[in-house]
This record gives structure tokens, C-alpha cells and sequence, in this order.
């Protein structure tokens, strides 16, 4: 038998030790003196760079880092300065932020939740970050950007486009420079009418988490507000690779056009079995069947091949851009790394200096300044125009272009020509709107 | 002492004393040097120790006492932290409930899979598991959506209802995780010269929550029912002609390792409210498998040292990228220096799992009892006399 010798005296013993351990906590609770967290007190100020190393974006996360890498350059007085140039705020000088040396920590987020918030929190508690940026999916973009508020440190989203990033998850510490579901459905609607009309059935395939629900939500809404019909929404799971189970049905479902709420190697995969399957020459309902992809990227295009000619969707940003931010970024991108820049990398880039300079001009790193001097910024020269940050929903609005995969590309970069770009104002909507309400920002929190 | 024999007692003197003093132990270099980069000592890594301690605790009382070997762990770990966090969501923000509720939980799901998998044993029990687990992970992503959000991972928000606490608190942000008030986030940072320990209330929480799994665990280990699980590891069908009956009690150590497993979980949710479904993916129940083998099966501490070792190499050795390397070999003339950073490279930063499986493969070969068995060959060598084992479990039974 198992020794059981329940004394009286033993109880009360193991009881106050019990006690003793409950009680024992309550001496660390004790905050630090620092006046928020991570304040930077030596010669230099240290930034998180978190972005997917490995998983279905990770081409789209090795572009960002390069970005980080060329801003950090910048930002220290390096290179050739490239967007701080053309830059319409000035404070930045090339000798770091506030006087302090920029260095930086990476971290791999595996497009995953869990890993991403424990490779950020390490950045936060263990190298001392003070802003963390990054991520390639809405889903850990989110995760993330509640973890900085809880900790009380900046977020800055990079290639993030679910609605919730800055609708019902919206935090006072996150910002967002990228574009959202909403606003490629805005931009693109116009485009679809004038090319394709408006009596179309659409079919939808869509990545099943935040993402992939906001943007086939956005893109319903405004192809049904043109007379176009919605036949089915299919949900695919993120991690699948192939695609012709979901493909097969598309035929003869009735629909007679195909929406690919997918992004990065999921799109690559699903456009290459959609093309596989005949549907860009097939017919349906007396008319040639199309394919959109509501947000596209070069990177994507460049995996996607010959199939993705001809195909509609929007993005941020494009290379080919011809005002004075855009060449510059591309041309320094260009020397350093010998290829053009991708969207992931231009957001990437642009909120590292948008980070900075907010700095800058607050003149401190304590989070709750460097909101303040977001909220309500309006810049030009990084690329899309004037672009204000608004204060309720710390969203970017600017221009947003509607691309469409180039027939003959002149080299393996040119893949997409820009149809139209469709201005700030059209995408614009309020911040109320019922496919963002339900969120709050809460107040600024800077830790400690 | 409390019912354990002098050896036990000292075994848990000395975890008692290692997790309490974690903090200096596992921060050895000051911050300000190079070796920093080694320093282990920051509250999330620390709370991943103990609590992956646990999940590792629990599992050996399954696979190192009765020797079935369950590729599905993981399932009741994230159920557990599933759980724990609707508690979040819904009652307060305390974790007492929350982690009580994802013990119960957890529980009552491992018995539901124990029951069935259990009739079957050896690769058909491990195959049986793993389909389990996997089927739970694919739920989580699609149809339990609803209850899950999915690729989104379950979060707590401003607007959930919170009936015994607050939906936001008076500045408008999400309240805290806390234990009676006493928040598990705020630590205390304690400066001695170039040194920086930090002391955080949530590690001290799991710290304390992991010494009373261990304690249990000792007590599992020299009870009847513990001897019982090991006359199921070394002859089952000896039991059964001998009149007994294994399957009640290969099902009560698999409920009481899910348990563990679901007590993990629910720590985890109460250090970071945050429960993703790739916690239940099945590298995830490989994870605690390669932890109990690394550390030694079987042995009490063993799993605590495997956790340990794999969570240092996730944390430590994949943070180690190029630019760290250019910087300990800038000494040395530009030639070598690329030349060493090139051959060290594969093995550090994203090649973080192939150092790991280098020590794991080594582990294996030549100390078959894990690292648990290379302490006791040490202590050997040291002492040079012959001590002998009060019925721990002999070092040189290989892993199954």
C-alpha cells in the first residue's frame, strides 16, 4: 500500500508551506522604473523584425526582411538614403532615430499564431524591441498585434489585408500601412463591370481564416452591388497544396467566373490547377469564363507563370510606379539586391520609416507619443501619394492600384501592368462601417 | 518528508531549488556581453520550461510506466488551452477556473480516446492516437470554426462577456490574466552590476503548479498503481493469466496523463490568452515524445531535462542568424571568418532542428536512458564506487 501518514501536524506543516508558495509571488509585483517598456537607455534602439521564414508565405516574409535590412540601412545614414529622400516629412536625418543607432532582431513567425506571438514576446522580454513589425498572414498579423498591446510596445503591420487587422481586432498599439479586403473590392468592382458587365455569377474559393472570410465578404458585397450573382463560397484550408478537388465542381456549378480569395503559394497552386482544368478557355452561360484574384502580388505572379496572363486583381503597390518615391525605393532596392521590390517589401519598408519618423517627431519611443504622432498623419513620397493614417482605425488610406497579369512580359520582373489606379477616395469608407464595427482600439498601453 | 522516501525527497529538493532559482541560473552572462545571446533567463522562455515540464511529466506516466507509446499528447493540450481561454472569454479573468476547467476537460477527453484506442496496443495504439489528434487539428481548423476561429487562433476581446470580471477595464483595454488580483505579466527586473535577473509572478505560478505535478508524479511512480503500470510494460500477457485486468488501469494513466497535458495547456493560455490549433498538430505530439526519450523514459526528472534541452535549442539556437555568426568570428582574417560561418550556418538559426537531431540521434545511440543516464554516468565515473539504485528504473532500458 501507497505510504498515506496524514498527520494532524503534517497537514498544518504542508499547509503553511502551501501558503508560504501562494504568497511568495506577491514581492515581484513590484513594477520597474522604466517609464514604458523597453526604453531605450544606451547608444542604440532596437527594432523586431518578425516575419515568416518558412510556410506558404515564406517568399513573401525573405522580401520584407530584405526591406527591413535596406530601411535600417536608411535610416542609419546608409545606401543611398532611397525613400528618405522623397519623403515628404523631413525630421529624419540618417543618423538613426532620435540620435540612436537603429539595430535590429529577426525572428521566423512559421505563419503561424503560437509561433509567431512566442518568437515576438522572446523579441520583446529577451533583446529589449520597442516596435515590432512584420507578418504575411492577417491571422498572426492579429495575434501579434494583440500580444504588442498587451505588452505595451508599437505594432506595425506589413502584408496584412483581412478587414479585422484594423476593423473588429483593431488595436490602439497596432498601425497599418497595407490596403485592405474592403478597398480591393472597391477598386476593383468598377474594373470587373467595365471589362466583364453585370450579369455574371461568381464562384468563390477562399482561405479559411480572417483573411480569406473578410476579403470574399468584401468582394460579395461589391460584385453584388453591381448585378453580379455570388453561386458558392468555398472554404480551403491554408495549409492544403493542392487544389483540384475544389477546382472540379467550379464547372459546372452554373458560375461563369472564379474569385481565388487565395494568397501567396496557395494562389500559385489554385490558379495552376484552375488552369489545368480549362477554365480559361472554357464557356459558360454564353461567355468566356474568367478568373480574379483580388490580391495579387509580383511574387505571386512570378510562382504563377504563364497562367496568371491576363488575370484581374489589385494591389498595394507595383514597381513600375513612375513618381519620385517609387524610383527611388526601386533603385536602391535594385542595387542592393539586384532584383525590383515586391509589395510585402515597399509596406514593409514604408512603415519602418513611417515608425521612425513618428519617433522623431514625438521625440520620444514611449508608444503612447509615437500613436499620437500617427494618428491623423498625412505624408507623400512613399509611393502611393498623399496617404493619410486615420486616427479611429489607425488605417492607411491612399491610392490603390488595379493590376492585371501582363501578356508580353519584356523581362522576368514585368509581369503586371497597372489598369487603373483608383483613388484614395473611392476606397475610402467609414470607419463604422458594418464589415469593421464591432472592434475598439482601447487606449494607448506602454507597458510598465 | 510528505510521504516520500529520503532519495525522492532529495530529488525534489533539488527541482524545488532549480525553479525557484531559474532565474539567476538561466541568466549566467551579463547583458551587456556577447555571450547574452545565450542567456535563457526571460519570463516567456522560463514559463515554457515548466510548463512543457509538465506536459512532459504527464506523458511518462503513460509511455515510461506502461510503455504505450501515444503520438496524440498534443490533442489534450490544446483542448486544454481551448478551454482555458473560453474560460477567459467568458467567466473571468482569473486562471483558476480556467485552468481547472481545462483539466476537466482534457480529462474527459483523453478518456473518450483512451477508451477506444486503448484496445488496441503497441504501433496500432500509437497509429490510433496520432489519427485522433490529427482529426482534432483538422476540426479545429474547419467545421469547430465557431468554437475555435480557426487558422485565427481564439483570442479574447473587448466585447466577450466576462460575467464574474470586466469586458474592458477602465482605460479601455483588455484586463489582464491575473490569479486573485495578482497580475501573471508584471515581474520585477533585479539589477546586480552588469547582470539583469527577472523575476515574473506568471513563471512562479507555473514553477509552483509544475513542483506539485512532480511531487504526484513521484508518488504515482512508488505507488501500487505505479507498480502495476510497470508489470504492464514489462509482460502483459503474464498480467492477464495471472487474472488481471490491464485495461483499467492502462486507461487511468492515460486520463491522468492527459490530465497533465491538459493542465499545460491551460498554463499556457493563462501566460499568453492565445490558443491556436497548431498546438494539437502532431509535431507537436512528436515534440513531447523526442523531450521523455531525450531526457530518459522512465526516469522522474528525465522529461523536465528533455523539455528543458529542446524549448533552449527552439528558443536560443534559432535566434543565432548570420549576422551573429560574422560578429563571433570577426577576429579571425575575412577568409576564415566566411569559411566558419559557412560550415557553422546549417546548424544554427533555421537549421536549428538539425543540431537537435544530431544530440537526439547521439543521445539514443550511446546513452540509450537519455540524459538522465549520462548524469548518473557521470556521477559514476566521479565517485568511482558502485552505488546502488533504490528501485529507480535500471539505465539501460532502451526506449520502445
Amino acid at each position: 500500500m501507497s505510504k498515506t501518514n496524514l498527520t494532524r501536524r503534517g497537514v498544518l506543516k504542508s499547509g503553511a508551506v502551501a501558503g508560504a508558495g501562494v504568497a511568495l509571488p506577491t514581492i515581484f509585483t513590484a513594477s520597474s522604473a522604466a517609464a514604458y517598456t523597453n526604453e531605450p537607455t544606451g547608444a542604440s534602439v532596437t527594432l523586431g523584425f518578425n516575419v515568416p521564414q518558412t510556410g506558404p508565405y515564406a517568399d513573401e516574409g525573405a522580401d520584407e526582411l530584405r526591406a527591413y535590412e535596406l530601411a535600417v540601412e536608411h535610416l542609419n545614414g546608409g545606401g543611398d538614403g532611397g525613400m528618405l529622400n522623397t519623403f515628404s516629412s523631413k525630421e529624419l536625418k540618417g543618423d538613426g532615430i532620435l540620435g540612436k543607432k537603429v539595430e535590429f532582431v529577426t525572428g521566423d513567425t512559421q505563419t503561424k499564431s503560437d509561433a509567431a506571438r512566442a518568437s515576438a514576446k522572446s523579441m520583446i522580454e529577451k533583446d529589449g524591441a520597442v516596435m515590432i513589425t512584420g507578418g504575411s498572414s492577417s491571422g498572426v498579423a492579429i495575434a501579434v498585434q494583440g500580444l504588442c498591446q498587451e505588452a505595451g510596445v508599437i505594432f506595425m503591420a506589413g502584408l496584412t489585408h483581412s478587414n479585422d487587422t484594423t476593423g473588429k481586432d483593431k488595436k490602439a498599439n497596432g498601425f497599418r500601412h497595407f490596403f485592405n479586403g474592403y478597398m480591393s473590392g472597391a477598386a476593383l468592382a468598377p474594373v470587373l463591370k467595365g471589362l466583364y458587365g453585370d450579369d455574371r455569377k461568381a464562384y468563390h474559393l477562399t482561405a479559411d481564416y480572417t483573411w480569406g472570410w473578410t476579403q470574399q465578404e468584401s468582394i460579395a458585397a461589391a460584385t453584388e452591388a453591381l448585378g453580379w450573382e455570388t453561386v458558392n463560397n468555398v472554404l480551403t484550408p491554408l495549409a492544403s497544396t493542392d487544389f483540384s478537388s475544389y477546382i472540379a465542381p467550379v464547372l459546372n456549378s452554373g458560375a461563369d467566373v472564379l474569385v481565388l480569395n487565395h494568397y501567396g503559394g496557395n494562389m500559385v497552386n489554385s490558379l495552376t490547377n484552375a488552369v489545368q482544368f480549362g477554365l480559361r478557355e472554357a464557356q459558360a452561360n454564353g461567355k468566356n469564363f474568367e478568373i480574379v484574384v483580388p490580391l495579387f502580388s509580383r511574387l505571386m505572379a512570378r510562382g504563377a507563370g504563364e497562367n496568371i496572363k491576363g488575370i484581374l486583381g489589385s494591389t498595394n503597390w507595383h514597381w513600375s510606379l513612375q513618381d519620385e518615391g517609387s524610383k527611388a525605393f526601386v533603385k536602391s532596392f535594385g542595387t542592393k539586391y539586384g532584383f525590383p521590390p515586391s509589395q510585402a517589401a515597399h509596406t514593409t519598408y514604408c512603415q519602418t520609416l513611417l515608425y521612425a519618423d513618428a519617433c522623431q517627431r514625438a521625440g520620444t519611443f514611449n508608444p503612447c507619443g509615437v500613436a499620437e504622432a500617427l494618428e491623423g498623419f498625412e505624408f507623400d513620397g512613399l509611393g502611393n501619394g498623399k496617404t493619410l493614417y486615420r486616427a479611429e482605425d489607425h488605417q492607411c488610406f491612399k491610392d490603390v492600384l488595379v493590376v492585371k497579369g501582363k501578356e508580353n512580359p519584356t523581362s522576368e520582373f514585368d509581369l503586371l501592368e497597372v489598369v487603373e489606379v483608383t483613388p484614395a477616395a473611392q476606397v475610402t469608407y467609414d470607419p463604422e462601417h458594418p464589415m469593421f464595427a464591432g472592434g475598439q482600439l482601447g487606449s494607448c498601453n506602454p507597458g510598465a | 518528508m510528505l510521504g516520500l522516501g529520503k532519495k525522492d525527497a532529495s530529488l525534489l529538493l533539488v527541482v524545488v531549488a532549480l525553479t525557484m532559482l531559474a532565474p539567476f541560473i538561466l541568466n549566467p552572462f551579463p547583458s551587456d556581453s556577447g555571450m547574452a545571446q545565450f542567456n535563457a533567463g526571460y519570463p516567456d522562455l522560463m514559463q515554457r520550461f515548466v510548463i512543457f515540464g509538465i506536459f512532459a511529466i504527464g506523458f511518462n506516466i503513460l509511455f515510461g510506466l506502461t510503455g504505450y507509446l501515444s503520438f496524440g499528447h498534443a490533442a489534450f493540450l490544446g483542448v486544454g488551452s481551448y478551454s482555458a481561454v473560453w474560460m477567459f472569454k467568458l467567466l473571468s479573468m482569473n486562471i483558476l477556473p480556467a485552468i481547472i476547467l481545462s483539466v476537466i476537460i482534457a480529462g474527459l477527453f483523453s478518456l473518450l480516446i483512451g477508451w477506444v484506442s486503448l484496445r488496441r496496443t503497441g504501433i496500432y495504439f500509437s497509429i490510433l492516437t496520432l489519427a485522433f489528434a490529427q482529426m482534432s487539428f483538422a476540426l479545429a481548423y474547419s467545421v469547430l470554426t465557431p468554437l475555435t476561429n480557426g487558422e485565427t487562433g481564439l483570442q479574447v476581446t473587448l466585447d466577450d462577456p466576462r460575467i464574474l470580471g470586466v469586458s474592458a477595464t477602465a482605460d479601455g483595454s483588455i484586463p489582464v490574466t491575473n490569479l486573485f488580483g495578482l497580475e501573471m505579466r508584471s515581474a520585477y527586473d533585479m539589477i546586480v552590476g552588469p547582470w539583469t535577473f527577472t523575476f515574473s509572478v506568471g513563471y512562479y505560478v507555473c514553477a509552483i503548479v509544475m513542483i506539485a505535478a512532480f511531487y504526484l508524479s513521484i508518488r504515482i511512480f512508488r505507488s501500487p498503481f505505479g507498480m502495476m503500470l510497470r508489470a504492464i510494460k514489462s509482460n502483459q500477457t503474464r498480467m492477464n493469466y495471472t487474472g488481471l485486468n490491464p485495461k483499467p488501469y492502462t486507461l487511468a494513466a492515460f486520463v491522468i496523463s492527459g490530465m497533465y497535458a491538459g493542465l499545460a495547456g491551460g498554463l499556457m493560455a493563462s501566460m499568453d490568452p492565445l490558443a491556436g490549433a497548431e498546438r494539437m498538430q502532431w509535431t507537436a505530439s512528436g515534440e513531447v515524445v523526442l523531450m521523455t526519450i531525450l531526457g530518459g523514459v522512465g526516469t522522474l526528472i528525465g522529461p523536465i531535462l528533455g523539455a528543458g534541452m529542446i524549448k533552449y535549442f527552439e528558443n536560443i539556437f534559432s535566434k543565432i542568424n548570420d549576422g551573429v555568426l560574422h560578429t563571433w568570428f570577426s577576429f579571425l582574417p575575412d577568409g576564415i571568418e566566411n569559411f566558419m560561418v559557412a560550415v557553422i550556418h546549417p546548424f544554427v538559426g533555421k537549421g536549428w532542428h538539425l543540431t537537435l537531431g544530431l544530440i537526439f540521434m547521439l543521445v539514443v545511440t550511446f546513452l540509450p536512458g537519455g540524459l538522465v543516464e549520462g548524469g548518473q554516468r557521470i556521477a559514476k565515473a566521479l565517485r568511482k564506487k558502485d552505488k546502488d539504485d533504490d528501485g529507480k528504473s535500471p539505465s539501460t532500458e532502451p526506449a520502445e
